[in-house]
């Protein structure tokens, strides 16, 4: 009951109720169609509310602290994750974790944001704020995957690449522009999924693919709306308003092309369920990678170079200045 | 600063024109502007070098008279129809007024002691020098231009912004766009002098200004990833003396040179020739 979200009060009521009147039952036909009753209307109204979620409302349900992380689909989705640490140069970023997987016999090389879920993983993973070893892990394992054919799928999940001064001192700025610049050329399929938040420049560091794709409730932006809230309306505490003007949620996402598809969530968001939400993901994976695993490699290059050069809004005007 | 207060109203009140004196960012020191401007904007007293508009840097950077603006016709969209405190078709207009130019970047031709390149600027004085679509366009078309017609590229970046808030995702998005062209670019063996000046932050850092093949900064610029004030906001202590300057990044290992803009060009021109370009 208490992972329920302030602006699902409603649910919660409701769902409390259907427990009481179960503890409370007396077996009869009569307290049993009563209980199926507002089980319907628990779903109806479930449907409703996730139906119509408020920018700021999707970024909560986004940050659930039920939400399926990267562990979780490298054991729900893939039949075996062998984890493989550490960029070599200077540690092992513990917010991103990356590996060789299998799915349905096709292999593959995964990788991700782990936000982490008690106090002790979280604090270890910096919620999930990768630094710059991090992503030089990330891309050391991706050119692996090319050099073997594995192709790369990529879960985004972060607030954002870590702000501090050791990142700094160890190039967040240059990881992750070489980073996007070496995606856009590398010889393998990649398929982007931001599975929670899409943090900025953290997330667009593992985020040039082939299919770039986002999971219902999640959102992806170029700024936290805290961030933007505390430098256009000065104050974190108008942090709604800057979700909405930030237009970053999956449906808007969409019909600007900036993502290839939605994946849907199971009713009531992500963390409702775990297996319902990896087994969509798991289809969604198998079928685009027999899509990419087709292509040509000149084609697939060609096709991930256009994605994302035709992503602007301008107007061009006739006249030569 | 009350004692100065004091100071200027207990004279004769003289009429000083605005814009005589220019304080120095770095030292604080009040410099007549005049002299500065002599002086390629670089602070006599302690070697900051101060903003200069897309234009000045054209004239200080190119031989005079070669430059060839390209895609100059593209304009803003507001794919969000982004509002704050203003409408964000209205700040365009008020900064479209305020610089005199029509985006945060210009893009063109010209030549370099006699040598033909690409050369792209941004200017921070143009919402931050923050990078939207208008910005990763003639960027990208930069590049693509220097990649068919084999020129050596110049960007020299200046953005306190990075990605532009008020085009959201689209900004985001110029990010991975330049710096696929930009790898294209490389594969075909093409030159990228990046030049870093005060300040580089955010989306701009992290894309196309930190890709050269060789990066130049100026003295004394702030670059970086994250905003001192995001980090200290996150950390809670104090950000050491010197932190996330041009020095900072020398010391580092991120930037190959640090060249003073008096010597710019020069540095570019043989860097060009070494490469054999």
């Amino acid at each position: 009951m208490d992972d329920y979200l302030e602006f699902e009060q409603p649910l919660a009521d409701l769902d409390q109720k259907i427990n009481q009147l179960q503890q409370q039952s007396d077996d009869s036909a009569e307290s049993a169609e009563q209980i199926r009753e507002l089980q319907r209307q628990l779903t109806e109204l479930t449907r409703e509310t996730y139906g119509s979620l408020t920018p700021w409302q999707t970024v909560q349900v986004a940050r659930h602290k039920n939400r399926p992380h990267t562990i979780d689909y490298l054991s729900l989705v893939f039949d075996e994750f062998v984890e493989l640490h550490g960029d070599k140069l200077f540690g092992d970023d513990r917010a991103i974790r990356v590996g060789f997987a299998s799915l349905d016999r096709t292999k593959v090389m995964v990788l991700g944001h782990q936000k982490g879920r008690t106090f002790n993983d979280r604090t270890e993973n910096y919620f999930g704020c990768a630094h710059p070893e991090g992503y030089r892990k990330a891309m050391a394992k991706m050119r692996m995957a090319a050099k073997y054919n594995l192709p790369v799928i990529c879960l985004i999940d972060t607030p954002g690449a870590y702000p501090g001064i050791g990142a700094e001192e160890r190039g967040q700025a240059q990881v992750i522009a070489e980073n996007m610049y070496e995606m856009s050329r590398l010889e393998t399929p990649i398929i982007c999924i931001v599975i929670g938040e899409g943090g900025s420049g953290g997330a667009l560091g593992i985020g040039v693919g082939d299919r770039v794709a986002v999971l219902e409730h999640a959102y992806y932006s170029v700024i936290s709306p805290e961030g933007c809230a505390g430098i256009l309306w000065k104050g974190a505490q108008h942090a709604e308003k800057a979700a909405t003007a930030l237009k970053f949620t999956s449906d808007h996402l969409l019909k600007m092309g900036i993502v290839d598809d939605v994946i849907p969530e199971p009713l009531g968001g992500a963390h409702r369920d775990h297996h319902k939400m990896a087994a969509t993901m798991r289809s969604y994976l198998g079928k685009q990678l027999k899509d990419l695993k087709q292509q040509e490699m000149s084609t697939l290059l060609e096709g991930r170079y256009e994605k994302f050069r035709r992503i602007g809004e301008f107007v061009e005007s006739e006249a030569v200045s | 600063m009350p004692q100065t207060q004091t100071a200027v109203s207990g004279r004769k009140k003289r009429h000083i024109p605005e814009g005589t004196w220019t304080q120095c960012p770095g030292c604080k020191a009040r410099l007549v502007t005049k002299a500065l401007e002599r002086n390629q904007r670089i602070c006599p007293e302690c070697d900051f070098h101060l903003y200069v508009s897309a234009g000045q840097r054209i004239e200080q950077v190119l031989d005079a008279g070669t430059f060839e603006e390209w895609d100059g016709n593209l304009l803003a969209g507001d794919p969000l129809k982004f509002t704050d405190s203003r409408a964000y078709v209205d700040r365009l207009e008020a900064e479209r007024k305020k610089t005199g130019l029509s985006d945060a970047a210009i893009t063109g031709t010209g030549m370099i002691r006699a040598r033909r390149v690409a050369i792209g600027i941004t200017d921070s004085q143009f919402i931050m020098g923050s990078m939207g679509s208008v910005v990763g366009e003639r960027l990208t078309r930069l590049v693509e231009k220097a990649t068919e017609q084999n020129l050596p590229l110049i960007i020299v970046s200046g953005s306190g912004g990075g990605a532009r808030m008020h085009e959201g995702i689209f900004s985001l998005m110029q990010m991975a766009k330049v710096s696929a062209a930009l790898a294209r670019y490389d594969q075909q063996g093409g030159l990228f002098i990046s030049v870093l000046t005060n300040p580089t932050m955010g989306g701009v850092a992290a894309s196309f200004a930190s890709l050269g093949d060789v990066v130049f900064a100026e003295p004394k610029a702030l670059i970086g990833f994250a905003g001192p004030r995001t980090i200290k906001a996150t950390i809670r202590i104090e950000l050491p003396e010197g932190f996330q300057t041009s020095e900072f990044l020398l010391e580092h290992g991120f930037i190959d040179r640090i060249v003073t803009r008096e010597k710019l060009k020069a540095e570019i021109a043989r860097t060009i020739d070494y490469c054999g370009k």
